[in-house]
């Protein structure tokens, strides 16, 4: 059990600073993907399967072709990316400061604290289980998160949208004449 | 009528078919044989490495009769689409030459050892990476790809006792494996450096995404009705037959068979057969995303493609076509995992039949037709089985209506946004045929 | 030391990792990387109560990751809409650049 979880951290762990240092947005992208991947072991180590499944398809399956796409729209100046500014340098050191004090406070916050034991066994949730709470306790909640996402995808198409105008030139389908071969 | 009656009635009726009753019952000897062989098998073993053992046989298995299965789906692919064609198709390559034996020996074998042939020409040819291309990925793809499509058979219950992983959520973790291949395909483009493979995977991406939607969408119903994710639970749901000859696989229910269909046309376009197979439109683009890909690693993607059409087909067989389930009461002596492997088998010959037929869409007509078509079919259906499963408990002349009503709620939708798909193309004119 | 405190440890570091990520990087989809990757980790931070707590209710852990994963994917939708929105207009998704609306 344990050891799993060691593993697990390295590779989640690893992989997502590995993917806040690379200067290659590609390779940090992939890597973060790896990153989530882990996030969703973790889950079928802790026993949620669904959640880890649900995990998978959302991150590894949609959120990470969301941002290749993003990342392959928006090519910036190679040039731009190779030289590092030092008004970035000092950032960089800020951010590295602020997160370690961040870390050092909630690490001794936790480790200070005692939790109640855990429960003699380990909890389960069958799908069914999860599909019954979601539909009744959490039914509103359940329909915000539908109407969340519905405007989501409207607003987020709305806002990617090239402007009709620009795109004038190239004819829709039904105007296109008969093919005339000379 | 209930698999024990139907034994009973067997042996009573003939002491002679004994046996034939005997096989019938759920727990027959060839029902259990394969498991019955793991078994022993694992048994040899110590006890501590029992576990890995028994996962292994899995493994090994799914690789051996997958690995076969994808041979031999090549050479019925190229044979039928022959015939389709009118051509013979590969019917030379035989056994290798056997000079040492005495007699003349014919050895063409109907050109069947064809894709053995061609392993070893993919496995003896060089493998050539462009030199700009990003080493790694351009290594990872192909691996990412065949693992994760072979990771889809886990939860294929490929017959009454035999299914690798029985998992409570098994569809989503169908969906979830599945979704790696687009990623494969993604790392397969970029890290090639050519800038026509990068814009392939973009298409290629784009039309795996517009048809995942329709795919899963597709599938809700069955979850609907069913009310489980478990694909064991799922073909259980679908055992007896009404007046003992009707099986009550989900393709005989309006909602059922407009999902079937929907599923169809979507894991054909998910698989990148034709007629959507613009990723690799071999006639018009070199090969799409792979262009920078030879020999074996290319052989790869080609195995990933066909082991997630058998994955894709091996799922529909199971959530609308019964699974492992006997048509007939009196074929049940047939054991489940064979009924299982023909059904699959009929699905990959009918898409070789679709390939043969219809003609490659364009990329406007390919995202219109899921968009504005297979989506909001697809949604309606869900609506569709949510009203069979408020209907379930009507009496028998309201039966009719219940049966009405949902075959119009799937004809009536298809008719008019049929009309209005068609409506939005042209009329053909053809200038020299008649 | 308990799995529970284990698992927080490990959250505690994710968190970190996003949040120095988010305050580092100078490219706009980094930086909603960095975000992604700290919501990811108040996720395990809920799985784990969850599975270790003192009386793990009916898997409101899981529904909670549940939302919070979907309210993730609308975010990071919208999130790197507006930012390609930005790049066509100003062809540069660097922070530092977008000061258009500065005083």
């Amino acid at each position: 059990m344990i050891p799993a979880l060691f593993l697990i951290a390295l590779l989640m762990l690893g992989s997502a600073a590995a993917a806040m240092l690379l200067r290659n947005l590609i390779h940090s992208a992939l890597l973060l993907i790896v990153s989530w991947a882990g996030v969703a072991a973790f889950y079928l180590w802790a026993g949620a399967e669904f959640v880890a499944f649900a995990q998978i398809l959302v991150y590894v399956g949609a959120i990470s072709m969301v941002v290749l796409f993003a990342v392959l729209l928006t090519r910036q100046n190679q040039i731009i990316d190779t030289v590092i500014e030092p008004a970035s340098r000092a950032r960089a050191a800020t951010a590295f400061t602020v997160a370690a004090c961040v870390a050092a406070v909630f690490s001794a916050a936790i480790l200070s604290t005692k939790f109640h034991p855990a429960a003699p066994e380990a909890p389960t949730a069958s799908v069914k289980e999860i599909g019954l709470t979601l539909m009744n306790e959490h039914g509103g909640a359940l329909l915000i998160v539908g109407l969340i996402l519905t405007v989501a995808l409207l607003g987020a198409t709305i806002l990617a949208a090239t402007d009709r105008d620009e795109d004038q030139s190239q004819p829709s389908d039904a105007a296109l004449p008969p093919k005339e071969t000379p | 009528m209930s698999l024990s009656t139907l034994s009973s009635q067997l042996s009573t009726a003939a002491t002679a078919s004994s046996a034939a009753a005997a096989a019938a019952s759920p727990d027959s000897f060839l029902e259990r044989a394969p498991l019955e062989l793991r078994d022993w098998a694992v048994n040899l073993l110590p006890t501590p490495v029992q576990w890995l053992a028994h996962h292994l046989i899995t493994i090994v298995c799914i690789l051996a009769v997958f690995g076969l299965f994808f041979a031999f789906t090549t050479i019925a692919e190229r044979k039928l689409l022959a015939r389709l064609q009118n051509r013979l198709g590969p019917n030379r390559s035989g056994l290798p030459k056997l000079s040492i034996l005495p007699w003349h020996f014919k050895h063409t074998l109907f050109g069947l050892s064809q894709p053995f042939a061609d392993a070893i020409k993919a496995i003896t040819k060089e493998d050539i990476v462009p030199a700009a291309a990003d080493k790694l990925l351009h290594f990872l793809a192909p691996v990412i790809v065949v693992a994760f499509s072979l990771m889809t058979f886990a939860v294929l219950p490929f017959g009454r006792n035999i299914i690798p992983v029985e998992l409570d959520a098994a569809l989503l973790y169908f969906f979830a494996a599945g979704a790696a291949t687009e990623l494969a395909i993604f790392m397969a483009g970029w890290s090639s450096r050519n800038k026509y493979s990068l814009l392939a995977a973009m298409r290629a991406l784009a039309q795996l995404i517009s048809y995942e939607l329709p795919l899963i969408l597709s599938v809700v119903p069955i979850v609907l009705v069913t009310s489980t994710l478990s694909t064991k639970a799922i073909v259980l749901a679908q055992s007896g037959w009404t007046f003992g000859f009707l099986p009550h696989w989900f393709v005989f229910t309006p909602w059922g068979f407009a999902g079937f269909i929907i599923f169809l046309i979507a894991a054909l376009a998910e698989s990148n057969r034709s007629p959507f197979d613009l990723p690799e439109a071999e006639s018009e683009l070199v090969a799409g995303h792979l262009t920078e890909y030879s020999g074996f690693k290319y052989a790869l993607f080609f195995m990933a493609e066909y082991f997630g059409l058998t994955a894709l087909s091996g799922l529909g067989v199971t959530l609308f076509l019964g699974g492992w389930q006997a048509p007939l009461p009196f074929l049940e002596f047939i054991p489940s995992y064979l009924w299982f492997m023909g059904k699959l088998i009929c699905m990959i010959v009918f898409f070789i039949w679709v390939r043969g037929t219809l003609l490659r869409l364009r990329i406007d007509q390919l995202t219109r037709l899921a968009w504005q078509f297979l989506v909001p079919l697809a949604l309606l259906n869900i609506a569709n089985a949510a009203f069979w499963v408020l209907t379930t408990q009507w009496s028998l002349p309201l039966q009719f209506v219940r049966w009405g009503v949902s075959a119009a709620i799937v004809v009536i939708p298809f008719i008019m946004m049929g009309r209005a798909l068609s409506a939005s193309y042209a009329p053909r004119s053809y200038r020299y045929a008649p | 030391m308990s799995p529970l405190h284990l698992c927080l440890l490990i959250s505690t570091g994710l968190f970190c990792i996003g949040l120095a990520g988010a305050l580092a990087r100078s490219n706009t989809i980094l930086v909603l990387l960095g975000i992604e990757l700290m919501l990811n980790a108040a996720n395990i931070n809920f799985i784990a109560f969850w599975r270790f707590g003192p009386s793990p209710v009916a898997g409101n852990g899981m529904i909670f990751v549940l939302f919070a994963i979907a309210v993730a994917a609308a975010e990071a939708a919208v999130g790197l809409a507006l930012i390609i929105a930005v790049y066509r207009h100003q062809k540069n998704i660097r922070l530092q650049d977008s000061t258009t609306l500065k005083g």
